[in-house]
């Protein structure tokens, strides 16, 4: 008499890991493509470079665990932590910030703390902002786009110097636009003032702006935030509370004072909002898993970008909020758990007689 | 009728197109029926028959014992051949006592309890005990007996009679082709149970993925007030008691109570046809409809089986397998056991029986949990399946209990969508498992810590009397003895000597 050994259910969905990440891939997709075109072909170079060392230490920090690294590879999720990283990377950056972000990224963010699922913090922020900090010169050197097959865009070998000699030509330099406002405010020029000369509404939403590598198009971003909403990969709840509390926080202080503080739309349009509104907080392993928790995490995310983008040293601040909530989730977690069914929120049985 | 939201729950692949068109066909007397002792929640039946003797369908072949325990009775005539062990239908494969009834093929009925003339002027009472006798049990699955729950009437006030017709589990259908065939019985039976009950209401929901069924019942119920078919979402596990009467009061069920504290009682519709004919006919559950479908049954069928028929039998008489099944099943694909062995008997709880072939199982190696949130989305109990996956694989059960492990009740709802396909039920399973285990062990060092003590101030008491009598009359000598003196020797720990012996 054979034992059976497995328990139910006997039927299962079709949803898996490798598919929820190349679903996020192709959402990815269209606002990448966009920015390669306004970056032209450095942007390419150091995509590419990103996203190779990612898959390779992915594979290097398995093998030194001692587990098959084709498993690990196959579920995409190291060439999605990859592909984000090179996104918020400065679109001409050279190829060794790739490569150390990479690193900080995949072996100390991820496999330190035990490989897919065990980190604390998102993975592609923490090798952005571990190349930040380190350095803040090559981190900081925006450029204004300059579209592929258009005279300023580098040709092929004027690319490969950019990305690999660290021939940053002088003359193509750019502020972001939170960048300049901060550095105009710091000499004492209004914001009302330096407003007149960021990229236009227009500019910003559709991308055509100095910023990281895949984050300048509201527009694209939007729509591959949508389609991960409609596949249900992510739901509102980060993306909406992370948004809806930058801009009430933003339009707040800017009705109260809009010589020293950006408007709501700005702070919407600017920066990585998007792209960290909809695809980097929304990171399901370093975020809540309840939608109550997701609330108060977004919520706590657009405050602090906000915080940090006008009274910290950065201007940009999506990168250093994600991480700071990363480090609540446990927490949140904890503390937003949803109500069991027949109990109230402490775990006590509910009351009879409640009609 | 307004029809309030449930939490969570999934939409899984019904299939259900195997054998919803199919008319419910009776399974020919096989050579051998195997009729276990205990078919129900509760005390096994005391048996009472031997080898040999010769009885008719409908004969009382084992007698409940206790309150919650239910009899058995011959599904047909024949002579019993054993009274001996058989592997029962669960997943262990374990042999449970089980009478074994060789039919003669007459088929003949014995002589049966007298119908009821007017069963709604009857007493309650004569109800009640009609439908213990008769044997019949929760006809869902959990197969509690039926006459414990419609005794409830007598302890609380009760306002609806919930029938479940939800049938929200995969590939069923029996309780779709019975409510479809046989409407009336339902309803008779519904109304015979609500007199019995004393509820002024019957509720019959029925998952709208059965429109027939619904259409059906709707117009069998028309002629009475009281009754009233509601088709209710198809959302699995919409048939789970607490959750449907949920979806139909908006009343949350407490934990540790039941839905009767709410004034609702539920039964399943195929419960309800078996009160008809206890009631009407005199007749006991003797018999029920199976499904059995699956891609790997070469003619997936609805059955009327006799119970104590083989699995084996109804997969025979479907045409054998079409290919090599992964897992036979027994119950619906979410909530069922899987089955150690074909030559279990089919049960009264037995609501089908599925070959099911990998493609459809579909399951995969385990991936890492990536947090993706969907187990606690999904929770039709407001429970977090990952975090106490998470402390149940660090043998942390305390921790998993006090996230409410014993609230879960097994759905599968959150193995089904994980994409990691982490068997997170299984998991909750051996932690239930272990933590009923543990609170019993500790039950039983309270009662033995009970006992020492009671037995210490005893022995006090004792030597207190001893001493008192000592000094009433100090010259007598202390020869009489305590009456716990030989219990007192017996418990006394073993010298070395006598261990160095053993």
């Amino acid at each position: 008499m054979n034992i059976a050994t497995t328990s139910g259910p006997f039927t299962h969905g079709y949803n898996t890991v490798q598919k929820t990440m190349i679903t996020v891939l192709l959402a990815l997709a269209p606002a990448t493509l966009f920015n390669f075109y306004l970056f032209g072909l450095p942007s390419i170079l150091l995509f590419a470079v990103t996203v190779g060392s990612c898959l390779a230490i992915e594979a290097g920090c398995m093998a030194l665990a001692g587990k098959p690294a084709k498993t690990a590879l196959s579920d995409y999720s190291a060439t999605l932590t990859g592909w984000l990283l090179a996104m918020s990377l400065p679109p001409w950056a050279p190829w060794w910030i790739g490569l150390l972000g990479a690193l900080f990224a995949i072996a100390l963010a991820k496999h330190a703390f035990g490989g897919l699922g065990q980190n604390v913090f998102n993975p592609a922020m923490v090798g952005r902002t571990a190349m930040l900090v380190s350095f803040p010169v090559v981190m900081t050197a925006w450029i204004m786009p300059h579209p592929l097959f258009s005279s300023g865009s580098p040709g092929l070998a004027e690319a490969i110097a950019i990305t690999f000699g660290g021939h940053m030509p002088d003359t193509v330099s750019a502020a972001s636009a939170l960048g300049y406002i901060k550095t105009e405010l710091s000499r004492g020029i209004p914001v009302t003032q330096s407003m007149a000369k960021v990229p236009d509404l227009m500019d910003m939403v559709l991308g055509y702006r100095a910023g990281s590598l895949g984050e300048t198009s509201a527009i694209f971003i939007l729509a591959g935030g949508l389609f991960l909403m409609s596949k249900r990969i992510i739901s509102w709840h980060i993306p909406l509370s992370l948004m809806g509390s930058l801009f009430v926080m933003a339009a707040l202080f800017h009705a109260v004072d809009p010589a020293h503080y950006a408007s709501g739309i700005f702070h919407l349009m600017s920066g990585a909002t998007f792209l960290g509104a909809f695809f980097i907080a929304t990171d399901y392993v370093t975020s809540p898993v309840s939608k109550k928790g997701q609330i108060v995490f977004g919520i706590g995310c657009g405050l602090l970008t906000w915080l940090i983008r006008n009274f910290a040293g950065y201007p940009e601040g999506m990168a250093f909020a994600v991480l700071l909530m990363n480090g609540l989730t446990p927490i949140i977690d904890q503390y937003t758990r949803p109500r069991a069914f027949g109990r109230d929120s402490k775990g006590e049985p509910l009351p009879l007689g409640k009609p | 009728m307004k029809l309030y939201p449930i939490r969570g729950g999934i939409h899984p692949e019904y299939r259900k197109e195997l054998t919803s068109k199919k008319t419910i066909v009776a399974l020919p007397l096989p050579l051998a029926l195997y009729i276990p002792l205990q078919q129900h929640i509760g005390a096994p039946a005391e048996v009472l028959v031997k080898a040999g003797d010769l009885v008719k369908k409908g004969q009382m072949i084992a007698r409940s014992q206790g309150v919650v325990s239910s009899p058995q009775h011959a599904t047909t005539s024949g002579r019993i051949t054993a009274v001996t062990q058989v592997a029962a239908p669960h997943p262990s494969g374990l042999p449970q006592t089980t009478v074994v009834l060789e039919p003669d093929g007459k088929d003949e009925w014995a002589d049966l309890p007298e119908p009821f003339a007017d069963p709604f002027s009857a007493d309650a009472h004569a109800i009640h005990e009609r439908v213990a006798q008769s044997g019949i049990v929760g006809m869902g699955g959990a197969a509690f007996p039926s006459a414990v729950k419609l005794n409830l009437g007598t302890q609380k006030k009760l306002e609806i009679l919930l029938l479940n017709g939800a049938e929200c589990e995969p590939y069923l259908t029996c309780d779709d082709r019975v409510m479809r065939e046989y409407p009336n019985e339902i309803i008779d039976g519904a109304r015979i149970m609500a007199h019995a009950l004393g509820t002024p209401r019957v509720i019959i929901a029925i998952e709208q993925n059965k429109p027939q069924a619904i259409e059906i019942m709707t117009k069998a119920a028309s002629a009475f007030a009281e009754i009233k078919v509601i088709g209710v979402p198809v959302q699995y596990p919409m048939g789970s008691e607490r959750h449907l009467v949920q979806a139909i009061t908006g009343r949350e069920t407490p934990a540790r109570k039941l839905t009767a504290d709410l004034g609702v009682v539920v039964h399943n519709v195929s419960t309800a046809r078996a009160v008809h004919h206890a009631v009407r006919f005199g007749r006991p559950l003797v018999a029920r409809v199976v499904t059995v479908s699956g891609r790997a049954i070469r003619e997936p069928k609805n059955i009327l089986t006799p119970i104590g028929a083989r699995i084996a039998d109804l997969v025979e008489f479907c045409g054998g397998f079409a290919q090599r099944p992964e897992s036979v099943v027994n119950g619906g694909p979410m909530m069922g056991q899987p089955l150690a062995s074909l030559d279990a008997p089919v049960v009264k709880g037995t609501s089908g029986i599925l070959a099911l072939t990998a493609e459809e199982i579909n399951n995969r190696p385990t991936n890492s949990c990536i947090r993706c949130g969907s187990c606690v989305t999904i929770c039709p109990c407001g429970l977090s399946p990952l975090d106490m996956a998470a402390y149940i694989r660090k043998d942390n059960l305390e921790g998993a209990a006090k996230l409410g492990v014993m609230d879960c009740f097994s759905c599968g709802s959150c193995s089904y969508v994980c994409p990691s396909h982490i068997p997170l039920v299984h998991y909750f399973n051996y932690a239930k498992g272990m933590l009923k285990d543990l609170e019993n062990e500790l039950r039983k060092n309270d009662r033995v810590k009970n006992l020492a003590e009671v037995r210490v101030i005893r022995i006090e008491k004792a030597n207190e009397a001893k001493k008192t009598a000592l000094a009433a009359r100090k010259p007598a000598p202390a020869t009489t003895a305590p009456p716990s003196n030989t219990g007192e020797t017996k418990a006394a720990p073993p010298t070395p000597e006598e261990k160095a012996d053993a």
